[in-house]
């Protein structure tokens, strides 16, 4: 039937739908992963700073790689192309950054098209991932290329010397007990991967992302609470003691990984206690890996592991509703 | 100056004291937009040529029919009785003769019988109806030695239900229990959907018969306080109320303007820091609420005998020509007060009844206004506007804003998987489709429709 209560001579054209029929039209995946990449802005300006050409290098190729192995996956599975949701160049960017400098074009290449392909298309797309998928790809590489996957290239900004050899500071002294100075880990002036040398400009990026709502708080704070208390305790116990809780915190990919990996909202749990457990089992787990295992960093390993564990963790941290008990 | 400054911090409270903290957790901030309507005066709309009564305007058992076709029937005369407790009488909205019964679709979606009268006759209207609703004196002190009994029976005969939307029989809710002795009775003045400012005006142009109307109803369930809620976008109606309230012995608290705050649960935290526990009634804490505009249907009852005939609904939205508030017959078509507010824009694409949060869509325009229609909300293809569907990327905005706090992305994924175990682990039935979630969701997904189906699953699996 058609509404003849109108004073136009033109019908309006009237549709139904269930409620609710108004929307928040401001926040969408697009602008979600558009604030993603902004959060970045200042990470990849570091890695440019810090590492010039290789930095340039290894984040292009990474996110070509993951653009085009997204469009590849999505024309065989026939879904339609979902370049535009900006998620491959997120992930491509993240997987960029995490990878050191000096590792070959090919170990870019393979890590990105494992990280869509393996990490988010076999399982149907964005949203239905279980795995970080930067760090599927990042895995991959890691075991299959582990000797091109140790840091080496690092070029000291004010010397000019180009690429330097030099060990990351966590393996540095995991092989010789060699501290750095913590100012270094704050700044970023030491080697690593391209992304993770300044605790500041994570921390810089990562606040705006929390702010913004895009990242839950919860994860890095749990995360760098709990990787707080461990390392103050084993400080006190005096395991590996020149390497201080505040060496822990500000080192390797700590605040990278809390900032930015581990609040990909898709492989971490809904609700705020969800959030709480998984920071702080992310946070315990890269500890334990630090403190005892033979590999120097942890959080990649740990953020696979959380991710594993979140369908657990949403089944258990059911809220208590209103007025329930 | 300092009550000026009261008023215009967001937070203020300027209604007095009261014990609760003014507002609720979680809940979001739609556009309001009750700009369109809020200052347009109650007009009166003239009888329309025929009236639909549907026989089933409430929660519970339909009434039974008391008229024949071709029978003269008188301007508030009984037409239908409630016979089963939770019913509702029904009252001639329109003096003239009864037509053949006639089958009508609400936009619920329920299919209902409906005694049609085609009006004939002088009518009452204009300027004297109005007196004889709104109008005039509310001396509830000469009903002040009334028994509560009396009070729940005048009620009863005149057909009133929740006028916000529920549509809950009123002489039920108020009917007093040993079992669960009430404290306190809350007026719910919130009105929280966007657009609709019918609860508003009313609060507005009939102060005297609200705070009337809450003391008898006080009076009836034997609560020894009363607060009216309000929220503190209408602080016209504060006010207005402020004024008859605050001799009465009749409480304003003011709270904070957020979505679904108009909530039952919700406004008895904000106002008195109860939850009300799952699955439970707000008796269960003491409390009994009634809306705004219902509670002055109770003064017309109990003051003037009459009974309910007509309703103020606004029409609003960016897709009608004039937004109105209306004073309308009960049974007028939603075609007719469209009419009488210009007509549609070329640009309207959704005309629901209610707001746009909770509302009904639809598209039959001889469909009629009902006791329970609060509004008619009229929105362009703009208003509408949502965002590209896509897959769930667990961002748990939508847990953030549960007034329930539930978790609406796993209540909408056990739905549609159809797990029913599942979805009552996280509470489905706790739910009160408020919409909040979808609200917000960036992947524009219908989390309320895949919520509202799997109620319906569980519902029918807990008959078996
Ligand atoms: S808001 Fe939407 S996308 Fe985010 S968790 Fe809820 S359902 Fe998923
Ligand atoms: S789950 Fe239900 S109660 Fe919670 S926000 Fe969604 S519609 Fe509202």
């Amino acid at each position: 039937m058609s509404p003849q209560a109108n004073s136009n001579d033109q019908n309006p054209v009237i549709n139904v739908a269930p409620s609710p029929h108004v929307f928040s039209m401001g926040m969408t995946i697009p602008v979600m992963m558009r604030d993603v990449l902004i959060a970045l802005v200042p990470a990849v300006g570091m890695a440019v700073y810090f590492f010039h050409w290789y930095a340039v290098k290894q984040l292009s190729i990474c996110v070509l790689a993951c653009l085009g192995a997204e469009a590849v996956f999505t024309r065989m599975r026939n879904r339609p192309l979902s370049l535009g949701d900006l998620s491959a160049t997120v992930t491509g960017l993240i997987l960029g950054l995490s990878l050191p400098a000096t590792a070959p074009w090919y170990v870019g290449a393979i890590s990105a098209v494992v990280a869509i392909g393996i990490g988010k298309i076999v399982f149907g797309g964005l949203g239905m991932n279980i795995f970080n998928p930067a760090m599927v790809g990042r895995a991959f590489v890691m075991i299959a290329f582990a000797g091109k996957m140790a840091a080496s290239g690092y070029i000291d900004p004010a010397s000019g010397i180009d690429a330097l050899s030099q060990a990351t500071p966590l393996s540095a002294f995991k092989q010789f007990g060699a501290t750095v100075p913590l100012s270094s880990l704050f700044w970023g002036t030491t080697n690593g991967s391209i992304g993770e040398t300044s605790a500041l400009i994570c921390l810089l990026g990562g606040l705006y992302l929390c702010f913004r709502r895009i990242a839950a708080w919860q994860i890095p704070a749990g995360i760098l609470v709990t990787v707080a208390v461990i390392g103050a305790v084993a400080n006190l116990a005096d395991l590996h003691s020149q390497w201080t809780v505040f060496h822990h915190l500000l080192g390797g990919a700590l605040f990278f990984g809390a900032f930015f990996i581990a609040t990909d909202p898709v492989t971490s749990p809904v609700t705020s206690a969800g959030k709480w457990i998984f920071g702080i089992g992310i946070g315990a787990l890269v500890m334990l890996l630090r403190l005892f295992s033979g590999y120097p960093e942890g959080v990649m390993f740990a953020v696979l592991l959380m991710n594993a564990l979140t369908p657990l963790i949403n089944r258990w941290a059911i809220p208590r509703p209103f007025g329930g008990v | 100056m300092l009550t000026l400054l009261k008023k215009l911090s967001p937070s203020g409270r300027s209604g007095g004291s009261f014990p609760g903290p003014g507002t609720f957790v979680h809940g979001v901030h739609p556009p309001q937009r009750k700009e369109l309507a809020a200052d347009a005066a109650i007009e009166i709309v003239p009888p329309p040529e025929k009236v639909i009564l549907p026989l089933l305007q409430h929660v519970g058992g339909p009434c039974t029919p008391l008229v024949k076709a071709r029978q003269k029937v008188a301007f508030g005369e009984m037409i239908g009785s409630g016979e089963t407790f939770v019913s509702a009488a029904l009252h001639a909205s329109v003096g003239g003769v009864i037509q053949k019964m006639a089958v009508t679709t609400l936009p619920n979606g329920r299919h209902l019988q409906a005694i049609v009268i085609r009006s004939e006759g002088e009518q009452l209207c204009g300027q004297a109806l109005w007196d004889q609703m709104f109008g005039g004196l509310w001396p509830e002190k000469t009903y002040q030695s009334l028994e509560p009994g009396k009070i729940a029976d005048a009620i009863h005969a005149a057909g009133i239900v929740g006028l916000g939307g529920a549509a809950f029989p009123t002489h039920v809710k108020i009917m007093p229990s040993d079992k669960k002795p009430i404290h306190t009775l809350i007026v719910n003045g919130c009105e929280c959907e966007p657009y609709l400012t019918t609860d508003y005006r009313v609060m507005v142009e009939a102060a005297d018969a609200v705070v009337a109307g809450a003391l008898l109803a006080a009076r009836a369930v034997g609560a020894k306080k009363t607060y009216i809620g309000i929220e503190n976008n209408k602080l016209e109606a504060v006010d207005a109320l402020r004024r008859k309230a605050a001799g009465a012995g009749v409480k304003l608290a003011v709270v904070k303007t957020k979505y679904p705050q108009g909530s039952e649960k919700h406004l008895i935290k904000a106002v008195l820091n109860f939850e009300v526990p799952l699955g439970g009634l707000p008796a269960d804490v003491g409390v009994v609420m009634t809306n705004a505009a219902t509670v002055t249907a109770v003064a017309r009852s109990v003051m003037r005998n009459i009974p309910l005939t007509h309703r103020v609904i606004s029409v609003t939205g960016g897709g009608v020509v004039q937004p109105k508030n209306l004073l309308v017959p009960i049974g007028i078509t939603m075609g007719d007060v469209i009419r009488y507010c210009g007509g549609l824009r070329k640009t309207a694409a959704r005309i629901i009844a209610g707001g746009p949060m909770m509302g009904f869509a639809f598209t039959n325009l001889q469909t009629p206004v009902t006791k329970g229609t609060s509004g008619i909300t009229i929105l362009t293809r703009e208003e509408i506007r949502r965002i590209d569907q896509r897959a769930c990327i667990r961002c748990g905005r939508c847990v953030d804003v549960c007034p329930m706090k539930l978790v609406p992305t796993k209540l909408a994924a056990a739905s549609r998987l159809k797990d029913l175990n599942l979805a009552r682990k996280y509470n489905i039935m706790a739910c009160f489709e408020c919409g909040s979630c979808a609200y917000v969701c960036p992947a524009g997904l219908q989390l309320v429709q895949h919520i509202r189906m799997g109620k319906t699953l569980l519902a029918a699996e807990m008959r078996k």
